[in-house]
Formats: C-alpha cells, structure tokens, sequence
C-alpha cells in the first residue's frame, strides 16, 4: 500500500518536474527567437507572408462570429435589461462586454484553434521531413527564416482580429437590438460613448489582444519546433498547442484584469 | 498565390483592422468628447455623494463640460472632495451651484452646475462653495412617508 | 592518396543518452572521391553524416573538415563551413512552400547578393544538369519520388559545394531512378571537383559508382576497401550483406528463449 502512495507521488513529481523542465526550455526558445528576429523584421515580406496565413486566412471566422457573438449579446442583453426599464443601456452592455472580454478572449481563442494549430503543424511538417535539418545544413537559421517570421506574423495579426471582432460584434449588437427590437438609436450609441473610456476599456483590451497574440503565437512555434518528427508527434503538438494556449488565455486574462479594472 | 496578391490582401487586412480600431476608439469610446482642447481643474465639496463615481460627467444645461477625475474623504471636516476637470472653452461665474444629479430614476449619477450671476468666473484650482448633496432615495421616500401620514392624521 | 584529405575523422565516438552510437571511427575521404558508408538500418551511419556536417557533436575524437575541426567551429563558423558543403536529404526535403525553383534559388537568396537573373541562369543550368528543367514551376507535391530526389539533388550542389553529403540517396526509388541518381552523384562529383560521401544499404547500385567503401556495424568500422575488395570480402556480416542473405552473423530471429521450451511450459500449464 505504501509503495503504491509512494508511487504514485514520485510519477506526481516526475511530471511537475518535466512540466518546469518543458516551461524552461520553451523560455529559452523565446529568448533565441527575439534574439533571432533581426530577419523577419528586415526582410518583411517574409513576415507579410505569415501575416497573411495567420490574419487573413482567419478573418472569416473571427467576423462571422464576432458577428454572431453581439447578436447573441443584444438578444440577451435586451431580455435582462428590460426588467430593469432601462433598454437604452443595451448599448453599453454590448459594448463593454466585447471590448473589456470577449473580443480579445474569444478571438485569441479561435485564432489558436485556426492559426495556432496550423502554425504548429506546418513547422512540424517541417521538421518531420528534415526541411528544418536542411535548412541548417544549408546555414540558413530555422529560428531566424522560419520560426521568428511566423511569431511576429501572429503577434501583429492578433489586436487586429480582436479589434474586428468587436466591432463586428458591436455592430451585431446593434443589428439585434436596434433594428429588430427597436431599442432607440440615439441612446444606444450615446450611452455607449458615455460609458466606453478609449484608454480604460479600449487601450486595456488591445493590450490584452497584444498579450494574447504573443501566448497564442509563442505556444504554437514552440510546439511546432519541439514536436516529435512523426505524424502521431505532429498531430499530438497541434492539440496540445490548442489546449495550452487556450489556458493560458484564460489564465492571462484573469490576471490581466485583475491589474486593469480593479483600480477604479 | 504570387507576391503582388498577397501583399494586397495584407494590405487589406490592416487597413481593415486598424479601420476597426478607429471606429471603437471614436464611435464606441469617448475619445472623440474627451481629447478635444485642454482642461482645467476645480474641486467641490459635498456632504454625500451618494452613487457618484470616478469619470462621472459634469453637465451644465444637460451638455457635458467636464468629467469627475478624482473622489476622496476628507477627514477633518468629514465631507467628500471631488475634483473635476473642466473643458477649457466653458467658463463658469464663481457662485456656480452645483448638485448631484441621477439620470433617470436608476441611472448613473452626474454633477450638475447650476451658474449663478457673479462676474468672476472660476479659475484652475478653485473651490465651489455651494453644493448640494446626493439625494438618497431611502431618505425621500421615508420623508413623503412622514409627511402623507401627519398630513392624513391633520385631516381626521 | 598523396593528396591531403578533405574529411578526417579521428578516433570518434558518440553516444546518445548513455547509449553508444559510435565507437572509434576512423575516416578518411580525400579530395575528389565518392565514398560510401554502408550498413544496415540503425548501425549509426546517418549518425556519422551528421557529425560531419556540425549538426551531432561528438562526444570525443576529432572530426577535421578541408582543415577545421567541425566540433570546435562556433555557430557563425559552422555556418561559413556549411556554405561550402551540400546535403542530400533521405527524402528530399525540399520546401514543400516553395517551387522547385524557389527552392534551388533558396540558399542564392539567403547567402548572396546576386542579382535576380543572375539567380534564374544559375538555376537553370542546375536544373538542366539533373534533367529537369521542364519542370521549374511545380511544386514539390507535383512530383514523383524520382523527380523530387534530382531536384533536392540539384539544390544541393547550388552553390558548388567542395563537400557533397548524401543521405539514403536510393531509398524508395524504382529502378530506373535508381540508377538516374546513381549517375548523377558520380557525374556531379566529377564535374564540381567535389568529395562525396554517401550513406547507403543499397548495396548493388551503390558499388557501381563509389572509389572506397566503409562498413559500418553496431558503431564500429567492420570493413573498408575499394568496391573490388568489399565484394571479395571473407567478413562474414559483410558477405551476408552483399549478397543479401537472410540469415548470418545478424540472425533471423529476434533474441528469445527456445520455442521448444515455450512450448512444453505452455502445454505443461494446461495439462
């Protein structure tokens, strides 16, 4: 019984042990990468092309939901102001929502899923088929040529599809609630500009989205890169790029607006 | 997909993006109201400020002139200072009366300036003299309770 | 061999968490030649490439490259040899992101100033070297294993390498193929003045073009020779590889107890 317990702590602290050991590494990578970053930034359109494949290619996803999102939030929002007679509201509560949380956090989340993962398995693919071992047997850095372009394509692509994300959704706020129900126009845009500060609610927000796209994108070239050269390995790496950069959105988050919104 | 069409939809893209940002920085926020032209400051003291908070407007006629930027206590003569910036274009006589008000029967609280008739007009640093409190709604309806009940009992 | 030796490997062993890989290798390739590194899977001849081109360093010995030591050079002085040395990958390697001829321009773009066409001269005359210059606008998806080799062949003879490393250059190739590569290595080695080394287990295809043969089982060198001697060789791993026996030195059967005994244990269970 004692050897069970005892095992069980040592497989316990094993894991914590390689956990911490994976943290350090993946630390020490970031730190090559900004130190490697001198190309992506010269050569730009190295890094245009990446800003292509992360933001372009996701801005159907973060419109069509960031639409959907303030559909939903004016519906609701509408259903519980109501109760109160205080209708005109709905603007602010569409608006704060989507600019304080859910337009950096849900379209960090969806850009994990949509570009991070496939960040992941392209740099993976990559290594899985020696094109990474190829490109330093032909001095080419991998870090500099392949990884730090795609970081910083990630990086830069993030508060922009934070920032569309919630105007598309303000304006699915405005759709519903203005257009459909019939919430007066005048108090919904007015209340909304009385209540929404540009630095307290705006600025926190694209500093968020900014963090945000430097988890998602640091997760998803380190998976990458440190992905076993297999298939199973690079499929493994994509979920866990998922998985992990979606916590530590969450976590970030929290800690985020404990220093932004508390102080007022 | 060749270098020329790609470099267009980035292109795009940022614009599109930065063209987001300009619309919840000028038509969400308030930083068209608030960056225009410079601001002085004055303070006021009140006995209650009831619901009053940090970035509360200050309206004078129903427009806004100013915004709250700072609310403390003073401990001596147990009142609460508020300080406010006001809009440099707005310049308003020294016995200015100024009230808490509620927009709507539940909605935010805002200063009101009721401007008085003296020549001098407040300068940065001054000090309203006459102020009127918060009304607390519990005290109201407690007082129209008094008074219809005496009322009532004078009838009988 | 009057000439001094473009690699020299001295006394070399790695070993790869604690496991040995490599014990006390001795190589020498001078200038000019093709030698081959031959071996069955997992004997540690890929292991020996990688040591040559700085991507392994050895955990002692000495691996000395046109005069440097390779394990001693710093990252900017690993990458000024790399630029002189040419790799052929398993499986090609090319970027699957880019063209063939993108990837062919690769290493001009990144490592010269050349103007662009400049560049597209340079690579068309590689591309006609190895056949295909037909083909440099597909995309490495487009082609066939065969193609992809002489491509990712083609890219790495770009910058007239004085070193040419080959990485199971026959592996999954059909016949025909086979020996179109085959030919290439020895023509390209012949016509840049460059050394070839060439790990391999394809025997047949292999000792039809090479000048000196190493043997490489279990970490260590169990044979070398020329392509005459290797195949007269007595060693009994090296015949059997040669001519392709099933059994020998490495046996059929993975270590286990006697199936007789297993049987009888099985059966004296059940009874």
């Amino acid at each position: 019984m004692d050897k069970v317990i005892l095992d069980a702590l040592r497989s316990l602290g094993q894991k914590v042990t390689s956990r911490i050991w994976r943290l350090g590494y993946a630390s020490r990578f970031f730190l090559a990468m900004l130190l490697h970053s001198g190309t992506a930034l010269r050569r730009l359109n190295l890094t245009i092309r990446e800003i292509y494949f992360t933001g372009v290619l996701s801005l159907i996803i973060i419109l069509v939901s960031g639409m959907f999102v303030g559909m939903v939030l004016g519906l609701q929002g509408y259903d519980t102001l109501q109760r109160y007679g205080s209708t005109e509201a709905l603007g602010v509560l569409v608006s704060l929502s989507l600019v304080r949380e859910l337009g950096p956090v849900v379209a960090a989340l969806l850009f994990a899923s949509r570009a991070g993962s496939a960040i992941t398995a392209e740099i993976g693919m990559m290594k899985a088929t020696e094109q990474l071992s190829a490109m330093e047997m032909m001095a080419v850095d991998p870090i500099a040529r392949v990884v730090a372009p795609r970081f910083w394509g990630g990086v830069i692509s993030m508060p922009m599809l934070a920032a569309l994300f919630s105007a598309m959704g303000i304006f699915g706020g405005y759709l519903v609630g203005v257009q459909l129900i019939g919430v007066d126009e005048g108090s919904f845009w007015s209340q909304m500009q009385a209540s929404v500060d540009f630095r307290e609610d705006i600025l926190n927000g694209v500093i968020k989205s900014f963090v945000f796209g430097i988890i998602v994108s640091w997760v998803a070239v380190f998976e990458g890169y440190d992905a076993e050269p297999t298939a199973e390995g690079v499929s493994g790496a994509t979920t866990r790029t998922v998985v992990t950069s979606s916590l530590a959105i969450l976590a970030a988050d929290f800690i985020l607006t404990a220093f932004m919104f508390t102080g007022t | 997909m060749s270098r020329t069409t790609l470099d267009l939809w980035v292109g795009f893209f940022v614009a599109v993006g930065l063209g987001a940002l300009l619309f919840l920085a000028l038509k969400v926020g308030n930083m068209a109201s608030a960056s225009s032209g410079d601001t002085y400051a004055i303070q006021a003291k009140f006995d209650n400020i009831g619901g009053l908070k940090v970035r509360g407007a200050v309206k004078s006629a129903g427009v806004v002139v100013g915004r709250v930027t700072e609310i403390r206590f003073d401990p001596e003569a147990y009142v609460a200072v508020v300080t406010m910036n006001l809009d440099t274009r707005y310049k308003f006589p020294r016995d200015t009366f100024a009230t808490i008000n509620t927009s709507g029967l539940l909605g935010e609280q805002y200063i009101g300036f009721e401007v008085g008739g003296d020549t001098a007009m407040l300068k940065a640093g001054d000090t309203i003299k006459k102020t009127q409190s918060a009304v607390v709604l519990e005290k109201l309806i407690s007082q129209f309770m008094f008074n219809k009940a005496a009322e009532d009992g004078g009838k009988k | 061999m009057s000439q001094e030796p473009l690699v020299e490997i001295r006394d070399l062993n790695f070993t790869y968490d604690s496991r040995p890989v490599l014990t006390g290798i001795n190589m020498t390739i001078p200038k000019g030649k093709v030698v081959a590194v031959m071996g069955s899977s997992g004997c540690g001849k890929t292991t020996t490439l990688r040591v040559i081109g700085g991507q392994l360093k050895p955990t002692s010995g000495s691996v000395r490259v046109g005069g440097q030591a390779v394990h001693e050079l710093d990252g900017d002085g690993l990458y000024a040899l790399r630029r002189r040395m040419g790799m052929l990958f398993q499986f090609g390697a090319l970027f699957t992101d880019m063209s063939v001829y993108d990837n062919i321009a690769f290493q001009m773009r990144e490592h010269t100033d050349l103007p662009e066409s400049v560049i597209r001269d340079l690579v068309m005359m590689k591309l006609h070297a190895v056949g295909l210059r037909g083909a440099h606008d597909l995309m490495p998806a487009e082609l066939s294993g065969g193609m992809a080799r002489r491509v990712a062949l083609a890219r790495a003879v770009a910058l007239d390498p004085m070193l040419i490393l080959y990485d199971e250059p026959f592996a999954g190739l059909d016949p025909i193929s086979l020996s179109i590569i085959g030919e290439l290595i020895r023509r390209l080695n012949d016509v840049l003045g460059a050394s070839s080394v060439v790990v391999t287990h394809d025997v047949q295809e292999s000792l039809k073009i090479v000048d000196y043969v190493y043997f490489v089982s279990a970490g260590k060198i169990v044979a070398e020779g020329t392509a005459e001697e290797i195949k007269r060789s007595t060693v009994p791993y090296v015949h059997q590889f040669i001519w392709g026996e099933a059994d020998g030195p490495v046996p059929f059967h993975y270590p286990a107890r006697p199936y007789g005994d297993e049987i009888m244990e099985r059966a004296s269970l059940r009874g």
